[in-house]
């Protein structure tokens, strides 16, 4: 990762796990997560929609929990572990949610995909997550897709959860 | 957004000194209000004090049956709680008919309580609003009100209170644990919200430099039938044309108990007493529900364009009666 550029009004220190790394940063209290997270650490894959929390393009995981970047201070994530869309999968090797998406086509413009898909995989992450059609559009309620290509974002969501359910009979079978 | 100053409080004694002697001070838990409002310049703390390293986030069952929820429980973990899904489904619908699952994930319970209306006018700083600007007007009684009160309003304000949770905690009952400093106080919940009167700037019972530790619910009705219908724009992620939270406790096809408070239609949480008392001791048929959501309705005072909502508001009781009697059967 690089080093991350401090702001000339910084005055806080906040340590915190991002996309799997220690790291201290220093900020000003005003500070946006997101905003951080793009211009500071220039990690550009978490992006800015409304910025008032209303169509879920800013989606993060603070604690394995999808939340919205825009509204919260970076300060207020001291020892916090903050995961973006950069974080997700391996090099060469897209994680199941990333993969479905591209299958299923469940992105037009794309500008909302990130958000997307770090709520789908908070989501499937939960024990109650995603158990059908309607529970899947309800727990995605808070990421707009302006293009409107829902179906396929919903059917992505759907295969992805059919394989990792798969994927974890299969580690069941084996141990 | 303008500067202000940070601060961590890892006690409530230091969040509570921490505020003294600076009064456009808040204290910040979720932050999807205060962020929001921020960022539109309607908010202007010079000083954020983050409380979220408080010892708040339990929740515990107490004699008699009841439930004590710490100020910082979010609403995702409250509405998904065994003991509140099992003895007060009616809140968890509440919760997780409210926001997204993004600001459900962070937003709290006291910060639920404490959030800001969604009036247009309040949120644009170019707006007459008294809520906002002690003083200045209303721009939203002769303009679009098609989103606000028709319970509750007065010649300065007719915004509506925002919250679908509290609508349940108007049903259920529930006392306010505040801590300021002068020490700890409860204030019953039905006592927290203010009508806005000629001072709809202030919106609720905290003193000065108080700030909410815990939401003690009374104890739940049983037998228990509950069930809360919103009516809204779009069916998810949008706030409540109309809402209502009912509670019956029945014993042969008879009302033993019946509690009704509605949301998206009045300037507080309303709670329905007279329909309540209308609907003890009668059969619960559809005749009993039509009236108790009448007599609720009668005193609304419709703006020009929102008429509709009484319309909407009077469905949504008989509804959410006959989903209440319907879940107890």
């Amino acid at each position: 990762m690089q080093t991350p550029i401090s702001p000339p009004d910084a005055t806080l220190s906040v340590r915190l796990v991002l996309n799997g790394e220690p790291l201290t940063l220093d900020v000003a209290p005003q500070a946006i997560l997101l905003d951080v997270l793009r211009e500071q650490l220039q990690l550009g894959g978490t992006k800015k929609g409304c910025d008032h929390g209303q169509c879920g393009a800013c989606t993060v995981h603070l604690d394995g929990r999808a939340v919205n970047a825009c509204l919260r201070l970076a300060a207020m994530c001291e020892g916090q572990t903050i995961t973006t869309i950069e974080g997700l999968g391996e090099k060469g090797q897209l994680h199941p949610v990333q993969e479905a998406f591209l299958v299923h086509d469940a992105y037009q413009c794309g500008y909302c995909s990130p958000g997307q898909i770090m709520s789908a995989v908070a989501l499937l992450e939960e024990a109650e997550g995603a158990s059908d059609a309607g529970a899947i559009r309800e727990a995605m309620s808070g990421n707009l897709c302006r293009c409107g290509a829902y179906r396929n974002i919903q059917a992505a969501i759907a295969a992805a959860r059919r394989h990792l359910e798969r994927q974890t009979a299969a580690e069941d079978g084996r141990s | 957004m303008r500067p202000f100053a940070f601060s961590r409080a890892d006690s409530l004694e230091s969040a509570v000194a921490q505020r003294q002697g600076e009064p456009r001070s808040a204290f910040v838990a979720g932050g999807t209000t205060l962020l929001d409002l921020a960022k539109l310049d309607v908010m202007r703390p010079a000083q954020v004090i983050d409380i979220n390293a408080l010892p708040l986030k339990a929740v515990e069952r107490l004699d008699g049956g009841r439930l004590r929820i710490g100020a910082l429980v979010t609403n995702s973990d409250l509405a998904r709680h065994p003991a509140v899904a099992t003895d007060y489904p009616l809140l968890a619908q509440a919760l997780l008919a409210g926001a997204s699952t993004q600001v459900r994930n962070v937003a709290t319970t006291a910060g639920n309580l404490m959030q800001r209306t969604r009036c247009p006018y309040f949120r644009d700083v170019a707006a007459a609003c008294n809520k906002r600007e002690p003083g200045s007007g209303c721009d939203a009684i002769d303009g679009l009100n098609r989103m606000h009160a028709v319970l509750g309003g007065s010649t300065a304000c007719v915004a509506v209170h925002p919250s679908d949770m509290c609508v349940a905690l108007a049903a259920i009952g529930a006392t306010l644990t505040l801590h300021g400093p002068d020490g700890e106080r409860d204030v019953d919940f039905a006592d927290f919200h203010r009508l806005p009167g000629t001072t709809p700037h202030r919106e609720h019972a905290l003193g000065d430099g108080e700030l909410i530790v815990a939401v003690t619910l009374d104890p739940p009705l049983r037998p228990l039938g509950a069930a809360y219908i919103k009516l809204r724009d779009r069916a998810s992620y949008e706030f409540a044309l109309a809402s209502a939270g009912a509670m019956l406790s029945l014993d042969d096809g008879m009302i033993g108990e019946a509690r009704l408070a509605l949301g998206g239609v009045a300037t507080r949480p309303w709670r329905c007493h007279e329909a309540e008392a209308l609907l003890v001791g009668r059969r619960a048929d559809e005749a009993a529900f039509t009236q108790a959501a009448d007599i609720a309705l009668a005193p609304a005072q419709p703006l020009a364009h929102n008429a509709f909502k009484v319309v909407l508001a009077r469905q949504a009781i008989v509804r959410a009666l006959r989903d209440a009697r319907e879940e107890q059967a």
